[in-house]
């Protein structure tokens, strides 16, 4: 090294030339989907062991491999096993399709359960429900369509020269708000057993889960999850605002579009099978991006995070208190202190959200 | 300055003579009202001749068409009472914040005093109607800050964007709670569910007579701090620099929303939007002085919650649609219009 030029001192601070940061990153990044990756399996196989009777891993393995144990067969394989895999392929679709919403619109609080998406299909499950008499494929059927019904209106609604994000945001508050109106009036006419059916659905629930809820949401993320990874750099660059994504040859309106698309049918399909799971969406991109730092795109992470806390969140929901709760209720009300988390954060960080 | 929650007075002409032109809205506003609570105490599922209703406001309950009329109107009364209070409240908020978007709606203070309430019946044996306005009060002071204090952090402070965000992250957290203090208790379920929407239909005089101090003292304090709020409108630096006491001032007339708004709360339920849309209207008709501006929005919010409820009931007769969720679809709309109309960097 000659001269200490602008640049050298540059990657002296940040201890290295560029490929060893680079690789550094890339370390981090495989340690953190890793360590997700392990966590996820053990938590989804003590799922599959503790219940109302519990079964030796042994047990377990040995169903999920396909043999036949007595007992262990139904209750685990076709009780327990639906339920698990449920709450991972829910959760990986909530932390998908929240991080990207999140990313877009370069915003933490912007998740889709705060900006229509949510209420839209759980208006049109309740209808469904309650009016329709519906169920099983038909209240799903009701429920993504709404859900993509209402994010193509906020998207229309927020045009004008262009859509910004924070129109599109605000917009979707407003559009949330009068169709949680028009659920609770649905609610408060329903007869006393829709009302029950409604309620667990309106909450975010995995209870009775089987294999053909579970099928199509496995069928969405495998056909969506990849275009959205796909786009994921350009999502990254959108981060820098519109006017610089476009300088840097990112097409903005399509980005936006194909990624709007890709996430809205992701919780729309997680949502007809379980319920607005409260928050998952909400909660996953930060806590990824958290532990992640700055070392690459944050989708997979999130999308990792957000089974993780879908299976645990169901875990105490069931086993942690008297009562049995829907997995909605636990991590809904996880929502609240982590707002709290962000103010203690920022004030001490001082930095923007 | 950032965002000001201030159009500009429409009509030249206004403006040469604003004492005339408010006058004259004022005597528009008084008789629209008094043809609203005319309705509400006539129009219902039951049809009621004019003489029935006559003999009822003297205090007469013969017969059904007289004892529906009798009921009529203390919820008429309520119904007015409510639409004046969260007016008042949405316009102080709208000018404590300095933001068009605030209300106690979409900043979640509403469900606030409604997780409060809800806690109170689950855990502490609460029945009164005067326990119920305390804890409501607790509730959305506490939601209030909250919501304030996330929605200003980071850059650029207090922006209508991170408001509402605030406001409706916080109220998905707060419906959460409520569901999670409810459900093992599925005696009181039905109770809390139903108290959730909005309405003014259980009126009783008794629950009036109860919250009646409470809206006095909040309305006064809001009034009282009419002057602060247009000083504040200039910007704080501004304003301290004018000699109010910036702090202090905020404080106290956000004091005087929040009674009001968790007071309303505590006998209706939430009601949203009444407090986003009515002040918003009466700026366009007497401008931005907000000792003119919050009498008028008590007047048009009175105005806009009788008229919703008389419609709950004329459309969904023999039943009726409760007010709280008429208010979310007229009001709706008009959020996304002010959304619209305002320019992308103020928000």
């Amino acid at each position: 090294m000659t001269a200490p030029t602008a640049e050298s001192s540059v990657s002296a601070r940040t201890s290295g030339p560029v490929g060893v940061v680079r690789r550094r990153r890339v370390r981090r990044r495989r340690t953190v989907i890793t360590a997700l990756t392990t966590l996820i399996v053990l938590v989804f196989l003590v799922t599959l062991m503790v219940g109302r009777t519990f079964y030796p891993p042994g047990d377990v393995v040995g169903v999920i491999l396909g043999q036949d144990v007595p007992g262990a067969s139904f209750t685990v394989g076709r009780l327990r096993l639906p339920r698990a895999v449920l709450a991972v392929a829910a959760g990986l679709c909530f932390g998908l399709a929240g991080v990207t919403f999140q990313t877009m619109l370069r915003n933490p609080l912007a998740s889709p359960d705060i900006i229509g998406i949510s209420s839209g299909a759980s208006a049109a499950a309740t209808f469904a429900i309650v009016v329709l008499s519906l169920d099983g494929t038909g209240v799903s059927v009701f429920a993504i369509a709404a859900g993509l019904a209402v994010s193509l209106i906020v998207y229309v609604l927020s045009f004008k020269r262009g859509v910004t994000g924070t129109r599109l945001i605000l917009i979707g508050i407003g559009i949330a708000a009068m169709l949680d109106s028009v659920t609770s009036y649905i609610l408060d006419r329903a007869a006393q057993w829709d009302l029950q059916e409604a309620m667990r659905w309106l909450t975010g629930s995995l209870n009775g889960a089987g294999w053909d809820e579970t099928v199509p949401v496995i069928a969405a993320l495998a056909a969506i999850g990849p275009v959205l990874l796909y786009k994921s750099r350009d999502l990254a660059v959108l981060r820098l605002g519109d006017e610089t994504a476009s300088a840097l040859g990112i097409r903005v309106d399509r980005t936006r579009l194909v990624a709007t698309t890709g996430a809205v049918g992701l919780i729309a399909f997680a949502i007809a099978a379980t319920g607005p799971i409260a928050f998952v969406a909400f909660l996953s991109g930060p806590i990824a991006a958290r532990i992640l730092g700055p070392n690459g795109s944050p989708l997979v992470p999130s999308a990792l995070v957000g089974a993780l806390l879908v299976l645990i969140a169901d875990l105490c929901g069931q086993f942690a208190f008297g009562t049995r709760y829907p997995v909605g209720v636990v991590t809904g009300v996880l929502g609240a202190p982590y707002l709290v988390y962000l103010i203690v954060r920022t004030s001490r960080a001082g930095t923007s959200l | 300055m950032t965002a000001t929650a201030a159009p500009p007075v429409p009509g030249a002409a206004r403006r040469r003579h604003p004492a005339r032109g408010r006058s004259l809205w004022l005597l528009v506003l008084l008789g629209v009202l008094g043809a609203i609570a005319a309705a509400s105490v006539t129009v219902g599922s039951r049809e009621v001749e004019w003489s029935d209703v006559l003999a009822a406001l003297t205090g007469s309950a013969e017969g059904f068409d007289q004892a529906a009329v009798a009921k009529r109107i203390p919820r008429t009364l309520l119904a007015l009472l409510a639409g004046a209070a969260l007016a008042v409240s949405g316009a102080v908020m709208q000018g404590v914040t300095r933001n068009p978007l605030a209300d106690p709606g979409i900043l979640g203070v509403n469900m606030g005093a409604s997780l409060a309430v809800a806690s109170g019946i689950a855990y502490f044996g609460l029945a009164s109607a005067t326990g119920f306005v305390w804890v409501a009060i607790a509730g959305a002071g506490a939601t209030s800050v909250f919501v304030y204090v996330i929605g200003s952090l980071g850059r650029g402070g207090a922006s209508p964007l991170k408001l509402a965000l605030a406001g409706a992250a916080t109220s998905a957290a707060l419906a959460s709670s409520i569901s999670a203090v409810v459900l093992p208790r599925g005696d009181i379920a039905e109770g809390v569910r139903s108290w959730q929407i909005g309405g003014v239909g259980g009126a009783t005089f008794d629950g009036i007579t109860q919250v009646l101090p409470f809206l006095a003292a909040g309305l006064a304090v809001a009034l009282l701090s009419a002057r602060g709020l247009n000083l504040l409108a200039l910007g704080d630096d501004l304003a301290a620099g004018l000699g109010e006491r910036v702090a202090v001032t905020r404080t106290t007339a956000a004091f005087g929303a929040v009674v009001l708004c968790g007071a309303t709360t505590a006998v209706t339920g939430p009601i949203g939007f009444v407090g986003l849309v009515v002040p918003h209207v009466c700026r366009l008709l007497v401008g931005v002085d907000h000792r003119w501006l919050l009498p008028f929005s008590a007047l048009g919010g009175a105005a806009l919650l009788t008229a919703a409820d008389v419609m709950g009931r004329i459309v969904a007769r023999p039943g009726e649609i409760d007010v709280g969720i008429v208010t979310a679809l007229i009001g709706g709309p008009f959020f996304i219009y002010i959304v619209r109309r305002q320019k992308v960097r103020d928000l």
